[in-house]
């Protein structure tokens, strides 16, 4: 009787089968591809009401802008959003994953998810592959026991903050918190807040870039306010269209019909069996 | 870790002498500003000796002639050799003795040329230098890179200042600062760098050049604020969580 070895399922994690050979290879020369950074400044920062999330909309390849306009907010739960760093389909990936568990731990328990939960999710689903999945993210919600905000690098490490920034614009966006953060804040200065560190990171970053998308999250409620602001227009628009003055003239027309070539059988009994 | 002590063998052979490859004591950031009457620049004391903080008591910033004053971040004693340099510089041009003055902009010329030199030779010193100064009323404000980059602006800071202490500058700064102004928005550019560089300590001068002449003030901490109630229980409704 032969034994089968796949009887248990394949546990999750990261599996180390392959280090032996990669180091085999770096030591032939072979050089692993480097990870492609993408480039962002996502904040994310409590006030008074709830929790106030923002990031810009360039994702980049290398030195090119591959996205000018894409989407770093993303949706885990009716009250729960995450921003995301890193590479893109990573953060794309892990958020997606994160919010069906969410859904159906909502279907399983009866009630509204706690944003614990999502970092747990997250947080255990990172550790498992040691740094390989390159999302750093910014996670704010509101639930039940009040506005949360977390902070999760790629490694499984989080962090609970009342203002929080992360990607190549962190710092700027940090200075900016770092120098004008108080507690208590109203609805309308967290979002002018938030905004400000965008920009900073928008302006002062070459990774970042475009507009500044922001999602506003309180109980029982949320705004997402897509490119809330535009601060990168295109400055030169020709004002008048492409004109083609010179037409083609027509000299003569000659129209020649299609010829039948397939004859057309009767009865088809070729298509039945 | 190379020895520095003189070895003949080396000196003689063809590796002739040996090169900057890694700095040791290093300064943090510096920042300045030009504001109404001249220009502001900031600096805090410490010499980190690797992820030490060793020395807390080192003045990053120096005048230079009458004009012209001198912050740096990077290796001290590449520094210290610096104003050797200028220190003969300024006395040759003091033994003209024809009423003139090294200005500021020609300190920064000459700085530049020193650098680059130097980089050129693969010898690098392992500065990032700061240039400000005021002469028959015209502010000057520059900045040299351990590689010879040079630029003038209205705002400049070295090391960790790039990232955190510019986007403030680029928001706030304006043309017509008064001297309490500058010294506020300073602060908070320091402020922002003692929360955030883990080599900066809570010890700094300002330095004040104007028409009149150059004060650097005597050494002092800033009020930081721990308070926020989020702190105190930071994983309050997230048990579990770190």
């Amino acid at each position: 009787m032969s034994k089968l070895a796949m009887d248990v399922p394949a546990k999750g994690g990261f599996s180390f089968d392959l280090c032996k050979r990669n180091a085999m290879l770096a030591k032939d020369g072979v050089q692993l591809p480097p990870f492609r950074k993408t480039g962002t400044t996502i904040v994310g920062l409590i006030y008074q009401d709830g929790v106030v999330l923002g990031a810009d909309t360039r994702a980049t390849e290398g030195p090119i802008v591959a996205d000018k306009n894409c989407e770093k907010i993303h949706y885990l739960a009716p009250n729960i959003y995450c921003c995301g760093a890193g590479t893109a389909a990573d953060t794309e990936a892990v958020t997606d994953m994160v919010s069906a568990q969410l859904q159906l731990h909502r279907y399983h328990t009866g009630r509204e998810s706690r944003v614990v939960t999502a970092l747990t999710y997250l947080k255990r689903h990172l550790f498992s592959y040691q740094g390989h999945v390159s999302a750093a993210l910014v996670l704010g919600g509101v639930d039940f026991t009040g506005p949360h905000l977390h902070t999760i690098y790629p490694h499984g490490s989080t962090d609970t903050l009342p203002y929080a920034t992360m990607g190549s614009g962190s710092l700027a966006a940090m200075a900016i918190f770092e120098s004008k953060y108080k507690e208590g804040l109203t609805r309308d200065e967290g979002v002018q807040l938030v905004t400000e560190a965008i920009c900073a990171g928008i302006f002062n970053d070459l990774g970042s870039g475009s507009n500044v998308d922001i999602c506003v999250i309180t109980k029982g409620s949320k705004e997402y306010l897509r490119n809330h602001l535009q601060p990168n227009p295109r400055t030169y628009v020709t004002p008048k269209e492409y004109t083609f003055s010179k037409k083609t003239e027509v000299l003569s027309t000659l129209v020649t019909t299609l010829k039948e070539r397939v004859e057309v059988v009767e009865a088809g009994d070729k298509m039945e069996e | 870790m190379e020895s520095n002590q003189a070895n003949p063998s080396i000196l003689c052979s063809p590796e002739g002498s040996q090169r900057t490859l890694y700095p040791y004591v290093t300064g943090t950031s510096v920042v300045a500003l030009k504001y109404k009457d001249g220009i502001l620049m900031a600096a805090d004391m410490g010499g980190s000796y690797g992820s030490t903080l060793r020395y807390k008591s080192v003045e990053r910033m120096k005048p230079i002639g009458k004009h012209s004053l001198l912050g740096a971040s990077g290796e001290i004693s590449d520094f210290q050799e610096l104003l050797k340099y200028l220190d003969e510089l300024v006395l040759y041009d003091n033994m003209w003795d024809d009423g003139n003055s090294l200005g500021p902009k020609e300190i920064h010329n000459y700085l530049t040329r020193v650098m680059y030199n130097r980089r050129n030779k693969f010898n690098p010193l392992w500065n990032s230098l700061v240039l400000g100064g005021v002469k028959n009323g015209e502010k000057y404000l520059g900045m040299v890179s351990m590689i010879g980059v040079n630029f003038e602006d209205n705002h400049v800071a070295t090391g960790f200042g790039n990232h955190l202490a510019r986007p403030i500058l680029r928001d706030e700064w304006r043309e017509d600062l008064s001297f309490e102004e500058g010294v506020k928005l300073l602060e908070k550019c320091m402020r922002v760098l003692l929360y955030r560089d883990r080599s900066a300590v809570n010890k700094l001068q300002i330095a004040k050049i104007t028409g009149e002449g150059i004060t650097i003030s005597q050494p002092y901490s800033l009020k930081t604020f721990w308070g926020f109630s989020a702190f105190q229980n930071p994983t309050a409704g997230a048990e579990g969580s770190w």
